[in-house]
């Protein structure tokens, strides 16, 4: 796997003008296993959204080296799952990276498939609807697909959301192979005992960031009460942000930066 | 045997147009069916219908300019439906107003300008067969348009299949993997236009998107796969082709209209007898399996 690590400097992504995520800096170590935990709205689907490249930072930047192989799991509503596709064809998404728009499906490609599906508990699940699926079976699916991507860093948004508990204990599993790996794991979760039980780092949003590190230390009753604290709604007519003005944990000498951007966004509400 | 051969096979052997219309309608169903599915499957199902009113004004332009002369009007319906394919897009893209919207805003006004057109010269005659096309009057031009446009389809769907169908499936993967995601709903949306464009010489502006829409409907009840859905809705485009020429040649029925009408069986059929239509949910509340 790839030795490179993933960096925030600065960074402030966000919509319409408003931060989703604001000011942040920081570096995941290749390898790292780290749970993003936060509020509804705190901006963590966002900042998976941002390393993936499907949202523009609106201020600072995301740096990750060219050559690191990405796989991204959207949360699953933004799945269509009355589409008339088999199991087979959603996991060979996989395939992408490999085989692009065109290249064929090899023989080698189906065996690798077939393997994720085992790995994931789904064996002869392969010419089954989608639409006939659990919950907790798509994910399994879809975790078969990242299994394909083979990817260096990987991005689970809410994997664990309506999964049963049995599900969850084999995707945890999955996600520890992949860390004992090496390769980097961000996981979007929202149930605080199983981030204690298994992630070694937690990064705690609340549009800013809250605090960084390891899980012990992040998830304290202080922080989770700063954390789960702040004030959702945007507010039109918050100022906008200035230089120097909200950079809660940016090193300052980034500041300078702001004035090189052709874009404004507002203050943190 | 004989009567068999006089209703069905004399009408398409004896006569050239019959011939014309048939190989005409039957190539827009090898490109136009497989487009619908995908229409289908994205929800815009009804957005084929907006498109096929938002050729009007280019159509009629070419029309006024240069009569009933297929390049132009080809040339003027291509470049309205993709102004409105794109106005609308980008709008829905770029404001808080939703693509449906957004494209019912684009195709009202195009189609009020196409009627404004087609009146400025013609005669309500000409504006119905703007409207409704003439499949028994295809001439070798456009024949050969439809033939190329048969063409081009069949190979953006090939190209671009594995992008259009994660586009549908799950579009924000899509986006992780590659930077095709957004061009592609693009690509799909020309194909559309070229299709409708494609259809309103056999059929009109108004039919063309029957062709496309019925036959990938009635397919959804009979497949859970796309790839057969594509070949279901192509051959019941061509079943509703042949009996549609044959009910307007015997009964002296416009032909358009009958082509779509047949499709129309067909679906209702579907619905009824379809796997995947109603006896599904009946068998589904008797019985179940015991695992």
């Amino acid at each position: 796997m790839s030795q490179q690590s993933l960096a925030f400097r600065d960074l402030t992504l966000g919509y319409d003008r408003h931060p989703a995520v604001h000011h942040l800096s920081g570096t995941v170590p290749a390898g790292s296993l780290l749970a993003i935990v936060g509020a509804n709205g705190s901006g963590k689907s966002t900042l998976l959204k941002g390393i993936v490249g499907v949202l523009k930072p609106m201020d600072g930047a995301i740096l990750r080296p060219a050559s690191m192989r990405l796989a991204y799991l959207p949360q699953q509503s933004e799945l269509d799952r009355s589409f008339p596709a088999r199991v087979f064809d959603l996991v060979s998404l996989g395939l992408w990276p490999r085989r692009g728009l065109l290249g064929r499906h090899k023989a080698e490609d189906r065996d690798r498939l077939e393997a994720a599906l085992a790995a994931v508990g789904l064996k002869g699940f392969a010419t089954r609807g989608i639409d006939t699926l659990s919950g907790g079976q798509l994910q399994r699916a879809l975790f078969a697909r990242v299994l394909l991507q083979d990817a260096d860093l990987i991005l689970l948004d809410e994997p664990f959301n309506a999964v049963d508990h049995k599900t969850v204990e084999d995707l945890v599993a999955l996600i520890k192979q992949w860390h004992a790996e090496k390769r980097t794991v961000l996981v979007v979760a929202h149930d605080l005992e199983l981030v204690r039980a298994h992630f070694p780092q937690t990064l705690l949003l609340a549009r800013r960031l809250v605090n960084w590190g390891p899980t012990a230390q992040v998830l304290t009753p202080a922080n989770l009460a700063l954390a789960l604290h702040f004030h959702e709604a945007w507010d039109d007519n918050a100022p906008w942000c200035a230089p120097g003005d909200t950079h809660d944990h940016a090193r300052d000498d980034h500041a300078h930066e702001h004035h090189h951007h052709a874009h404004q966004h507002r203050g943190a509400a | 045997m004989n009567a068999l051969y006089d209703i069905i096979f004399a009408p398409f052997i004896e006569f050239g147009f019959m011939q014309r219309a048939l190989g005409g309608a039957l190539l827009l169903c090898l490109s136009a069916c497989p487009v619908g599915v995908f229409l289908m499957l994205r929800r815009m199902s009804l957005a084929g219908d907006a498109m096929a009113h938002a050729i009007l004004p280019g159509a009629a332009a070419g029309f006024l300019l240069y009569g009933l002369e297929i390049v132009p009007m080809t040339v003027g319906g291509l470049v309205a439906g993709v102004v409105v394919a794109l106005g609308a897009a980008a709008v829905s893209r770029l404001t808080v107003l939703k693509e449906d919207a957004s494209m019912a805003a684009f195709y009202l006004i195009s189609l009020a300008l196409g009627v404004l057109i087609v009146s400025l010269r013609g005669s309500p005659i000409d504006l119905m067969h703007v409207l409704f096309g003439t499949v028994l009057a295809l001439n070798d031009e456009a024949l050969g348009l439809i033939g190329g446009i048969t063409a081009v389809t069949l190979a953006g769907l090939f190209v671009f299949w594995r992008a259009l169908i994660a586009e549908c499936l799950d579009p924000l993967f899509l986006r992780s993997v590659s930077k095709l995601g957004p061009p592609v709903h693009f690509v799909f949306l020309g194909l559309v236009v070229l299709n409708l464009v494609g259809g309103f010489q056999a059929l009109g502006t108004l039919l063309s998107v029957g062709l496309m829409m019925l036959p990938a409907a009635a397919a959804r009840f009979w497949t859970g796969q796309v790839i057969s859905m594509c070949v279901v809705a192509t051959l019941v485009g061509a079943a509703s082709v042949i009996s549609g020429l044959l009910l307007s040649f015997h009964l002296s029925l416009p032909s358009g209209p009958s082509i779509i009408l047949s499709a129309g069986v067909v679906y209702l059929l579907s619905v009824l007898v379809g796997p995947r239509g109603l006896p599904s949910r009946r068998s589904r509340s008797l019985r179940h399996r015991a695992a």
